[in-house]
């Protein structure tokens, strides 16, 4: 009984904050687009009784969805998203696993200071971290000055407003879930290792490719995932980097809602959205799963 | 039986397989190997025996390649290997951890070293399986390296070691993960695997009696020095210092002052007692200072008297340690001086013929004790 009740928490906690959130945005993804509050019928109205209910489900369909792939900015944003997530989880993982292997080699009395660096900017709002980056990229922004000023460059760079300042933005932002999985993977690394590789005729690089990189492959693929996942669905970074030709479902999904107050529509774009990401999201679990049976 | 004794050491036209050449290693200030010269011979199993932070291991890393020499020159085969890297060495090691990798089943371990000097897939597959059936490991070529017992893991490492076949292997600790039983059986199987491959093997241990069980030649170290290198018996039977008597088994020691006596010495160790005595190789100055070491096991004890030793003293039964086989006294001597006392317990406890507060005589014969300056 007291074991039920253990397993009935959780479950409560994801029913009342995943599922009936989820079951309601996928009702409004199967009503109509109406001029009322809330903008979309059939609404639920239980004091008809049991005709009520019938007539609610009766107006039910899946119009939306047939839309979505009736207009091909929508598909082309899946893929959009899909493309730079895919890009910049690669870029993260290229950026972020020297920093992590450093951190790893560095002395042990140092290790504190650079995992609170990596840390840090949790501290700070996302938002203006954001904003600050549009200081940095502008055409009149402190990079571009800094390389006039070095003579690197005559003219100014446009990066804001272009692909390279979202991956930039988007690399920046989840840095360190890239690297705090990877640096736990290499940190645990039993250091003998690399000397026994040495010793049967490695050389250091490939003591490298053949010992620490598989090694620490579940931190990679951690790491690549809790990127990849919500990059996806990123929406901040696009818009306020971006401009208006980066496509991301994101933001797609934000216009829909709030330019267009076609909540329907915009919530058969979450719907699907959320079924793209389920596959990820259980890699990773089983990833996840895998590592800790090797643990044991 | 016409086998000859192996002991290269004392054949003057044997050429050593490593040669320490005034090696002197320091990390900053600390000196952990302080200008050491000794030789290695081809088939020898050598032990590195000393305390924790003796140099043993620096000692080991320097013949790996991991650290190089501060002064001096290590030879291997009458070349020096300062400039050559740990990779190219034709020496393996074994190392305490292990060291196996975990992302690698057994058969790809020791597969692991033979890959990479790009042998052929034929050959790499006869010596792994040749490796797997030393170390009787056949059946578990398949098993990640989690999956398989401490002591099987221990003969992976092993097994990786020797898979290169070095001119020599260096083994780190090889039992200190082993539980007490295992570690004896797998000292034997060491042994037989040495002597079947004709390798030479050098051993770091802080068990003495591993050493002792397993090398042919075993260098007591203490602070980056080695006190004395020499085979088992010898070390034990005659120690060349109170470090090195102490160090290895149990001993009183008896300090006092050597007259010459006949073919022996006198020992004057307490005013108004008799001396004891004793012969010894190394000579004394009359008056010297000296030390008596004494084993338990030497020391006979008697309720009588025993009329043929000259070495006789009375004392009374302070301690008495049962080991099962056998029995430790402890006892202490009018003058307040300890000494132990063994027997082997040929009989049931109840009928042991000594008990505590029991005056009783210890003896041993001219021979049994040897005096030592230092």
């Amino acid at each position: 009984m007291g074991r039920l009740f253990l397993i009935a928490l959780p479950f409560a906690w994801l029913l009342a904050l995943f599922l009936v959130p989820f079951l309601i945005v996928l009702k409004i993804s199967l009503s109509d687009i109406a001029l009322a509050i809330p903008p979309y019928t059939p609404t639920l109205d239980l004091s008809e009784g049991w005709a009520g209910i019938k007539a609610f489900f009766a107006e039910l369909d899946f119009e939306n969805f047939v839309f979505l792939t009736t207009d091909d900015l929508y598909w082309k944003s899946y893929l959009s998203s899909l493309r730079i997530a895919a890009l910049s989880t690669l870029l993260t993982l290229l950026v972020g696993y020297p920093i992590a292997y450093g951190m790893a080699n560095a002395p042990d009395h140092w290790r504190p200071t650079l995992m609170m660096l990596v840390i840090l900017p949790f501290w700070t709002s996302f938002l203006i971290r954001v904003y600050s980056w549009m200081g940095i990229l502008s055409t009149e922004g402190y990079l571009n000055q800094i390389l006039l000023w070095l003579g690197l460059i005559t003219e100014p760079l446009t990066i804001l407003n272009t692909p390279v300042a979202v991956y930039i933005g988007i690399v920046y932002t989840y840095l360190p879930f890239m690297i705090l999985p990877i640096y736990s993977a290499l940190e645990r690394m039993d250091g003998s290792l690399l000397e026994a590789a040495e010793d049967l005729g490695c050389s250091r690089l490939s003591a490298f490719w053949l010992i620490t990189v598989p090694l620490s492959k579940n931190g990679i693929i951690a790491g690549c995932f809790l990127v990849f996942i919500p990059v996806i669905g990123e929406f901040v970074i696009p818009s306020l980097l971006g401009g208006s030709r980066t496509l991301m479902i994101g933001k797609v999904l934000w216009e829909e809602f709030f330019n267009n107050r076609d909540w329907p529509v915009a919530s058969a774009v979450a719907v699907i959205l959320l079924l793209i990401l389920i596959v990820p999201i259980v890699l990773f679990q089983m990833n996840e799963q895998k590592q800790r049976e090797a643990d044991q | 039986m016409g086998q000859t004794v192996f002991e290269p050491w004392n054949d003057p036209e044997a050429k050593p397989l490593i040669q320490f050449k005034n090696v002197t290693k320091r990390f900053g200030d600390f000196t952990a190997i302080d200008n050491q010269t000794f030789d290695i011979y081809e088939r020898e199993f050598f032990a590195l025996l000393g305390p924790s932070g003796c140099g043993k291991t620096t000692m080991m890393r320097m013949l790996a390649g991991f650290e190089k020499p501060t002064e001096g020159t290590i030879l291997l085969g009458g070349q020096d290997i300062a400039p050559i890297p740990p990779n190219k060495r034709a020496v393996n090691m074994m190392f305490q951890s292990y060291a196996l990798f975990p992302h690698l089943t057994v058969w790809d371990n020791i597969a692991f070293g033979l890959r990479r000097d790009g042998k052929s897939k034929e050959e790499i597959a006869a010596r792994v399986e040749e490796m797997l059936k030393l170390t009787r490991l056949t059946q578990f070529a398949r098993r990640k390296p989690h999956q398989i017992s401490g002591g099987q893991r221990q003969r992976v490492a092993l097994a990786r070691s020797l898979a290169k076949a070095p001119k020599l292997l260096l083994l780190d600790e090889p039992m200190g993960a082993l539980d007490a039983k295992l570690r004896t059986a797998t000292q034997f199987e060491l042994m037989d695997i040495q002597e079947k491959t004709g390798t030479t093997f050098v051993i770091v241990t802080h068990d003495q009696e591993e050493a002792m069980t397993v090398a042919s030649r075993v260098a007591v170290m203490d602070n980056g020095r080695i006190i004395q290198a020499d085979t088992p018996a010898r070390i034990y039977e005659n120690p060349n210092s109170v470090y090195v008597a102490d160090f290895i088994g149990e001993v009183t020691i008896i300090t006092g002052r050597a007259y010459k006596s006949g073919a022996g010495y006198e020992i004057h160790y307490a005013e108004g007692t008799a001396p004891f005595y004793a012969e010894s190789e190394t000579g004394f100055g009359d008056g010297e200072t000296c030390h008596l070491a004494l084993r338990p096991e030497k020391v006979a004890i008697s309720a009588e008297r025993p009329e043929a030793r000259r070495n006789a003293v009375q004392g009374e039964i302070i301690d008495i340690a049962y080991l099962g086989n056998l029995s430790t006294y402890h006892v202490k001597l009018p003058t307040g001086q300890m000494i132990k006392a063994q027997t082997a317990n040929t009989r049931r406890l109840s009928r042991r013929d000594f008990t505590w507060e029991d005056r009783v005589w210890l003896s041993w014969s001219d021979t049994a004790a040897v005096l030592l300056r230092e």
